[in-house]
């Protein structure tokens, strides 16, 4: 469904911030928050697009006003809650505690390397009962549907025509596994629209946005 | 932020926060401290641009190289060892005389982690988010980067687990180099589309 995490195209926004050389980050804490994404146990059943999917249900004004890695923080404090591990209360009773402290350790570096490094693939085998997929070169439009929960199609490019440019396989389907309701794969393309047709008259000239769409985000156009 | 000079430990609230659930994550077995401090040191010094840098040099440098980037970038990639969280399927993008490209994600902040490490804060910003699908032109300006005018610029927003991967216009001077003095021409930013690669030193 249409949160404010669906930025494309928002306007009212300034100067990109933009800074020459920039740190990976700024500040210890980000470094904590990202590895702890990372590397703590996560519930059964989890994956990357219920991650995107706990970020994405922050109360709209905390998301706009935060920062990427506090919301990163506060999806692992949700995930954690929902999974009954960890209440609010508990976070707040132990601010102001000591930080754990571990000794540097070269081997575990190289390990998660090791780990992080490793290719696990989001594309799945062709079954039978998926709809002939569309070809390249074939016009399609997106749906208008708005669907609850999770979606990979943004509000910018809804109900709009465009043209598929590559077919990419069959790939887990977000809007059905970051709701919960298994990986339900499909076909994904990526799939071209002029600029003109998604913003309008004031579009810029000579401008086209190619964003990867699932099956069923699509249906032929005339 | 106040300055409370040194010996006085100042800690934000978020700062607090994060050192609270760290500690509690731990204390309940869900976490090991030890294996944070390993994921981020091998975010800060292994896998980072300097990797995307190599597949761009060879790309410009090996002709059947390239040819093997637009057949199967995955695979093309892999074979200089780049692969893993956030690569799981890559796809290259090449810029050339009168065509652009620029990559964004507007609906998080999806990146190519194993070839050009985290990305920057500006990417994740919520102004890059909004305003590369619909004034990618602008957004170039905000970087210092004017294209020619009539260029086409084809905006790729990261919707999916396809990450892409700007191939930039090799400079001119630039016939006969080394892959390795190559690498060092190509930034960051101009593998994402938001800048170009450096001339070479001397080069009007």
């Amino acid at each position: 469904m249409t949160r404010v995490h669906d930025l494309g195209g928002v306007q009212g926004f300034g100067r990109v911030p933009w800074e020459p050389d920039e740190p990976n980050f700024h500040g210890d804490w980000e470094k904590r928050v990202l590895g702890m994404n990372l590397v703590a146990k996560a519930p059964e059943g989890w994956n990357i697009d219920k991650g995107r999917h706990a970020r994405e249900r922050l109360h709209p004004v905390t998301y706009l006003a935060s920062s990427y890695f506090e919301r990163w923080l506060e999806g692992l404090v949700l995930r954690s809650v929902e999974a009954g591990w960890i209440e609010e209360a508990e976070i707040a009773a132990k601010m102001g505690a000591p930080s754990p402290e571990a000794p540097p350790d070269p081997a575990r570096v190289d390990a998660m390397v090791e780990r992080f490094s490793t290719r696990v693939p989001y594309d799945r085998p062709e079954t039978e009962g998926l709809p002939a997929p569309y070809a390249v070169g074939d016009r399609v439009r997106t749906r208008m549907d708005d669907p609850t929960g999770h979606t990979r199609l943004p509000a910018y490019a809804r109900g709009r025509g465009g043209e598929v440019v590559m077919r990419h396989g069959v790939h887990v389907f977000p809007d059905v596994s970051g709701n919960g309701g298994g990986e339900a794969p499909t076909h994904l393309y990526a799939v071209r629209f002029d600029a003109a047709e998604l913003f309008g008259a004031e579009a810029e000239p000579g401008a086209s946005v190619t964003l990867d769409l699932w099956h069923p985000h699509l249906e032929p156009a005339s | 932020m106040h300055d409370h000079g040194p010996g006085h430990s100042h800690l934000s609230e978020t700062e607090a926060r994060v050192r609270a659930l760290e500690t509690l994550l731990a204390e309940k077995g869900l976490l090991d401290p030890a294996a944070v401090d390993a994921v981020v040191e091998a975010y800060e010094t292994r896998i980072g641009p300097r990797n995307g840098a190599q597949v761009v040099a060879k790309a410009w440098a090996d002709p059947d190289y390239l040819a093997r980037l637009r057949e199967d970038a995955t695979s093309a990639i892999l074979e200089l060892g780049f692969t893993g969280r956030q690569g799981e399927h890559m796809v290259a993008v090449e810029n050339a005389p009168g065509r652009h490209n620029l990559v964004v994600c507007t609906l998080c902040s999806c990146y190519p982690w194993p070839v050009l490490g985290l990305p920057p804060a500006w990417y994740k910003s919520n102004e890059y988010r909004a305003r590369a699908v619909r004034e990618p032109r602008k957004v170039l300006a905000d970087f210092g980067v004017t294209l020619t005018e009539g260029t086409e610029i084809r905006v790729w927003d990261s919707t999916a687990e396809i990450r892409y991967l700007v191939i930039p216009e090799r400079p001119a001077g630039t016939e006969g180099w080394s892959e390795a003095a190559l690498a060092d021409l190509v930034t960051r930013d101009s593998m994402i589309g938001a800048g170009l690669a450096r001339a070479p030193e001397g080069a009007a």
